[in-house]
C-alpha cells in the first residue's frame, strides 16, 4: 500500500500560485480559507524561496490527537481526514497543526468558528466516495477516480509533488545528486519523522499511518 | 571523400564533448554541499518557527512550520490532564478524609434561633451569578478537556459532538454573566477584604479549625480564609475572563504563539479556581453547621455570627442591626 505524502520542492517553485488557485477552483473553496498556500521566506533578498504548504498528512498527526471530539482519521494511504459531523469548530487543531493547515469558515462570532476545513489529498471524507454530499462536504474524490491531488498534478515547474512517499523520495534523490545539493524542501521531518509504524488507525484508535 | 568525413568528425567532436555534458549533468558537489543526512533541509527538525509572505490576505498563514505547537500538544495531552486531575480530585480526597475525621464543625451551643442578617438580596445575587456561571463554565470546561478520554466510550461520538458544541456555546455565553458577578462581586464587598493584623492570628490557627475546644480566633465580617477566597476569585476571575475572551476572539490581538500561551493559562488557572470552590463549597455546606444559611437565606444564626465572626457580630450589634428587628425574626421563624 502507498503512503501518500506530498514534497515541495523549493528550488523549483516559482510562486506562481497556481495549485492555490487550481485547489480553490477543483473543491469550490469559499472566500477565507486557504487549503494550499505558498509561502516565500526571505522575500527580496539573497536566498529567496517559495515552498507551497498544506496539510501534510503527519504519520503521527497532531491534530487529530488533540481534537476533544476524535473527529479525525487516518486511511489506508496515510491521508488523514475528518469528519466535518463531528467537528465542532474549537480550534484546537489549529494550534497544534506545526503547518497551519486547519481553517475554518468563520473568523469569530463569539467563539463560533464554523466547521473546519483542510486540505484532504483530494480524498473526500467519511461519506460515500464521489458523492454529491461528500463533495459539498469536502470537494472532490480524486484519489478514488485513481487521479492524483490536482494542485501537484498541474504545477508547471514540478515543484510540488504528491503521491507515494517512496517515490517522490526517489524523485527528489535523483534531483539532488544531479544539482550536487540536497536542500530545498521542508517539513518532512516534522510530518514523517516520528512513528513512521506502517499501521494506519482510524478514529477511537492510536496509531500512525502506512510508511 | 568530405561526405564520408562529415559523419566521422561529428561522431569524434560528440565523443571529445561526453564528459563534459556528463560534467554538467551530474554536477560535482561544491563546497557547501552536506556530507551528511542532517545538514540537508529535507530532514532537518525546525527549532524555531519559520514564517515568510504570503500574497494571500491572512498574515497567520505566513507561519510555514511552528513546532512549538508540539509543546502545546504536550500540555493538551499530558500536563493539563494531570494538573486538572490532581487539583480536583486531590481537594476531593483531602476533605473527604477531613470529612471523616473532623466531621461538620457545630455552632458551639447549638442553634439560638435569633437571627442576624448577613447577606442582602444583591450580595446574594452577586454570589450566585457568578457561582452558578463558574459552575456551568468548570463543567462544560472539563466535558471538552476530559470528554474524549472519558464520555465518547460511553456515549459515542456523535452524542459527544452534540455535547461538546453544546458545552462550547454554553462555556462562552456564561462569560458574560460571570464577569458581572465578578464586578459585582468586588464592589460590593472589597471594603470588607483589605487584609488587616487580625488575619494574621487567623492564619496562624488555621481558623481554629485544629483546635478541639472549638476555639475560633476573631474575625470581622471576614475572616483571613475568607478574604484569601475572594482575592483569589477576583484575581483569578479577572485572569480567566481576560484569557477567555481573548480565545474567543482568536488572532485579533496575538499571533499562533499567543493563542497557545493563552490556552495553557486559562487551563491552569481554571484548575486552580476549581480546587479553591472545592475547598469554597465544603466549607460553605457539609462542612461547617449554619454556613449556608449566609448565602441562602442571607440570615445566620446569632450563635453562628459570635463563633465564626465575633467582631462583625458585635457591630451589627451596636448598629441595631440584630436581635431588634422583629422582622427578620418573622422570617427567620417561618
Amino acid at each position: 500500500m502507498a503512503r501518500m505524502k506530498f514534497l515541495c520542492d523549493a528550488e523549483r517553485c516559482i510562486e506562481c500560485n497556481a495549485c492555490v488557485t487550481a485547489c480553490k477552483n477543483e473543491h469550490d473553496i469559499p472566500w477565507g480559507i486557504n487549503r494550499r498556500r505558498v509561502i516565500t521566506l526571505k522575500d527580496g533578498v539573497p536566498g529567496e524561496r517559495s515552498i507551497s504548504m498544506a496539510c501534510m498528512h503527519c504519520n503521527d498527526p497532531p491534530c487529530a490527537a488533540v481534537c476533544p471530539v476524535d473527529c479525525f482519521y487516518q486511511t489506508a494511504d496515510g491521508v488523514v481526514l475528518h469528519s466535518k459531523d463531528l467537528c465542532i469548530g474549537c480550534g484546537y487543531c489549529f494550534y497544534a497543526c506545526p503547518f497551519g493547515a486547519p481553517q475554518y469558515p468563520q473568523a469569530t462570532n463569539f467563539g463560533g468558528r464554523g466547521k473546519m476545513d483542510k486540505c484532504t489529498f483530494c480524498t473526500g471524507g467519511p461519506e460515500a466516495d464521489n458523492t454529491m454530499e461528500e463533495y459539498q462536504k469536502y470537494g472532490t474524490n480524486r484519489l478514488a477516480e485513481g487521479k492524483l491531488p490536482l494542485c501537484a498534478e498541474m504545477c508547471s515547474t514540478r515543484a510540488l509533488m504528491a503521491g507515494d512517499g517512496d517515490v517522490l523520495a526517489d524523485i527528489y534523490k535523483e534531483r539532488t545528486v544531479r544539482r550536487g545539493y540536497g536542500s530545498g524542501a521542508w517539513g518532512w521531518s516534522t510530518a514523517y519523522g516520528q512513528n513512521d509504524r506502517g499501521d494506519a488507525f482510524g478514529p477511537g484508535r492510536e496509531g500512525t499511518g502506512g510508511s | 571523400m568530405t561526405k564520408l568525413l562529415r559523419p566521422l568528425l561529428v561522431l569524434f567532436v560528440l565523443l571529445l564533448a561526453a564528459p563534459a555534458v556528463q560534467a554538467q549533468f551530474y554536477q560535482t558537489p561544491g563546497p557547501n554541499s552536506p556530507t551528511s543526512k542532517d545538514e540537508v533541509q529535507l530532514y532537518q527538525t525546525p527549532d524555531g518557527k519559520l514564517s515568510g509572505r504570503v500574497s494571500i490576505p491572512d498574515a497567520k498563514l505566513g507561519v510555514l512550520v511552528q513546532p512549538e505547537g508540539r509543546e502545546w500538544r504536550e500540555f493538551r495531552m499530558v500536563w493539563l490532564k494531570i494538573i486538572a486531575g490532581a487539583l480536583i480530585l486531590g481537594p476531593i480526597a483531602v476533605l473527604a478524609i477531613f470529612y471523616l475525621i473532623r466531621g461538620t464543625i457545630r455552632i458551639q451551643g447549638g442553634r439560638s434561633g435569633r437571627p442576624v442578617p448577613r447577606f442582602s438580596g444583591m450580595d446574594r445575587f452577586a454570589h450566585w451569578t457568578t457561582a452558578v456561571s463558574f459552575l456551568l463554565m468548570a463543567l462544560t470546561g472539563l466535558i471538552l478537556t476530559f470528554g474524549r478520554m472519558l464520555l465518547i466510550p460511553l456515549i459515542g461520538h456523535p452524542n459527544f459532538t452534540m455535547l461538546a458544541e453544546a458545552s462550547k456555546y454554553m462555556h462562552n455565553f456564561f462569560s458574560v454573566p460571570f464577569v458581572l458577578g465578578l464586578v459585582l462581586i468586588f464592589v460590593l464587598w472589597v471594603r470588607d477584604n483589605i487584609p488587616e493584623k487580625a488575619d494574621l492570628v487567623w492564619l496562624k490557627t488555621l481558623g481554629g479549625v485544629l483546635s478541639k475546644s472549638g476555639e475560633h480566633p476573631e474575625a470581622g465580617r471576614f475572616n483571613a480564609g475568607q478574604k484569601g477566597v475572594f482575592w483569589a476569585v477576583v484575581f483569578g476571575g479577572f485572569a480567566l475572563s481576560l484569557t477567555g475572551f481573548l480565545l474567543m476572539m482568536p488572532f485579533a490581538v496575538t499571533g499562533i504563539g499567543g493563542m497557545q500561551i493563552l490556552h495553557v493559562a486559562h487551563g491552569v488557572v481554571a484548575a486552580l479556581m476549581i480546587a479553591l470552590i472545592i475547598g469554597h463549597i465544603y466549607i460553605g455546606t457539609i462542612g461547617m453547621e449554619g454556613a449556608f444559611d449566609a448565602m441562602g437565606s442571607g440570615v445566620v444564626d446569632e450563635n453562628w455570627a459570635k463563633d465564626h465572626h465575633r467582631r462583625w457580630y458585635e457591630e451589627q450589634l451596636r448598629n441595631g442591626r440584630a436581635n431588634e428587628d422583629e422582622r427578620l425574626r418573622h422570617r427567620a421563624a417561618e
